[in-house]
């Protein structure tokens, strides 16, 4: 059985538990165990806080690399965000031996050491890579049977030379996932490609006015595609649709990848935390 | 009138910048860039230049060098490997290091100072964790006052605390 130390973030667990919930259920059904990383900091965010000080972002990010290697587990996560800093930090720190002493210096002052090997895997690449299209397949008690717009979202693939997932301009991965459990892709085979959903580097915290812009462009290429839900692999962007809709003639139910697999493998529509989101969701 | 400052391509390469150097102004970083697109005063390969020939007011000053989201459309189009996003990365460091920082952002850099998180729990959030059957608080710094008190001197260290607050 595969087991990682599960990185809960900040927005999952802080604005949309049901998006925790349901990805301890679902990976439970698939035989994935996961170990909660107890006492882990915010990633920390790389819009903000990477932003303010990279040093400050790189001893933040190690200290929850060493927290997992101490656990003897590589990291797993939800968010696209947590990805990103965690993936990029745990890249850095293994390619830059200077780099890692220096952060290291900062660890032992807190009783930690890290040597540099965690891994950090996403909850969608987890599924695809190493749970695999066809136990999934097997695993599904109800077809969520939605015509649902993938939502990649940046720092999932990209950049893509690090990530090495799949092709950041066509990729597959997520509209894979979304078929392997009764879904069909809305934008699979659309021209239109959608572009990120604006929340991310500071802009939805200072500039929200032309984060919504960003949203809004999405949303057409999700409405011409006659998408009735929009499936997500990053809270913050979930966060970014779900109340991004309020009051701008769109209402496209916001569903975290998580949450689509919780409804197919037959989990009870409140345990999937929806009552916490904006945008109403019908099942 | 322009000024250039030379130390500054330095300082730049210091804050994981250096990649401008390999700009040819193409342009192709611009042209993809979905911020431009939505027409927002940020035009990536106007800061590659800057950075480039050290004109440290027009790279780091207003608003432009703020309307990134950090998406990486960009870097995966350069055709010159120049790794946009860390520029403007070093770029907004060496901005903030000036006293150069946004109200929201700051209230951002507050919270994860002041909870270990960039969001603050509340009794709504509470009491769906509490129905989903999950803890209150998640189980992280927020949940313990000794691995917050870690975390603290992990900012301490790095002097974020006083970046932010000061």
């Amino acid at each position: 059985m595969k087991k990682y130390a599960f990185f809960l973030g900040c927005i999952a667990p802080l604005r949309y538990p049901g998006i925790e919930k349901s990805t301890r259920e679902v990976f439970k059904a698939l035989g994935v165990e996961l170990v909660d990383l107890k006492d882990a900091n915010c990633c920390p965010a790389p819009g903000v806080i990477k932003s303010f000080s990279k040093a400050t972002w790189l001893a933040a990010a190690a200290r929850n690399l060493a927290l997992a290697e101490k656990a003897g587990l590589d990291i797993v996560t939800v968010c696209n965000g947590c990805y990103g800093s965690l993936f990029d930090a745990a890249h850095e720190l293994h390619e830059n031996k200077e780099m890692l002493e220096e952060v290291n210096k900062i660890l032992a002052e807190i009783g930690l050491k890290y040597s540099g090997e965690t891994k950090v895997r996403h909850f969608a690449e987890v599924l695809y890579k190493e749970v695999g299209i066809e136990k999934i397949k097997k695993a599904v008690k109800k077809p969520a049977e939605y015509n649902v717009a993938a939502f990649y979202g940046c720092h999932f693939l990209k950049p893509s030379k690090l990530k090495q997932l799949d092709d950041s301009e066509n990729p597959k991965i997520l509209d894979e996932l979304i078929e392997a459990v009764g879904a069909k892709s809305a934008l699979r085979k659309q021209k239109a490609k959608t572009i990120c959903c604006g929340a991310g580097g500071g802009l939805r915290s200072q500039f929200g006015e032309t984060a919504l812009k960003f949203t809004k462009t999405n949303l057409e290429i999700m409405k011409n595609a006659s998408a009735e839900m929009i499936v997500d692999v990053c809270p913050f962007c979930h966060l970014q649709f779900d109340a991004g809709q309020k009051d701008s003639g769109f209402a496209i139910p916001v569903l975290h990848l998580s949450q689509l697999y919780g409804i197919a493998m037959g989990m009870d529509s409140k345990d999937l935390g929806i009552n916490a989101h904006i945008t109403p969701v019908k099942l | 009138m322009k000024k250039v400052v030379s130390e500054f391509t330095e300082e730049l390469a210091a804050n994981g910048g250096s990649s401008a150097e390999l700009c040819f102004q193409c342009g192709t970083c611009t042209l993809k860039c979905p911020s431009a697109r939505m027409m927002t005063s940020l035009r990536p390969a106007n800061l590659m230049r800057a950075s480039l020939l050290g004109l440290k007011d027009e790279a780091i000053n207003g608003d432009a060098l703020w309307q990134c989201t950090t998406c990486y459309t960009c870097v995966e189009w350069c055709p010159c490997n120049v790794q946009v996003v860390d520029v403007i990365t070093a770029l907004r460091n060496m901005a903030v290091a000036n006293g150069d920082l946004y109200e929201n952002h700051k209230k951002v850099a507050q919270s994860l100072i002041k909870n270990g998180h960039t969001v603050e729990n509340n009794d709504k959030i509470k009491g769906l964790r509490k129905n989903l059957g999950l803890s209150e608080n998640p189980e992280t710094v927020m949940d313990n006052a000794a691995a917050k008190a870690d975390f603290d001197k992990v900012l301490n260290l790095t002097k974020f605390t006083e970046l932010v607050n000061e």
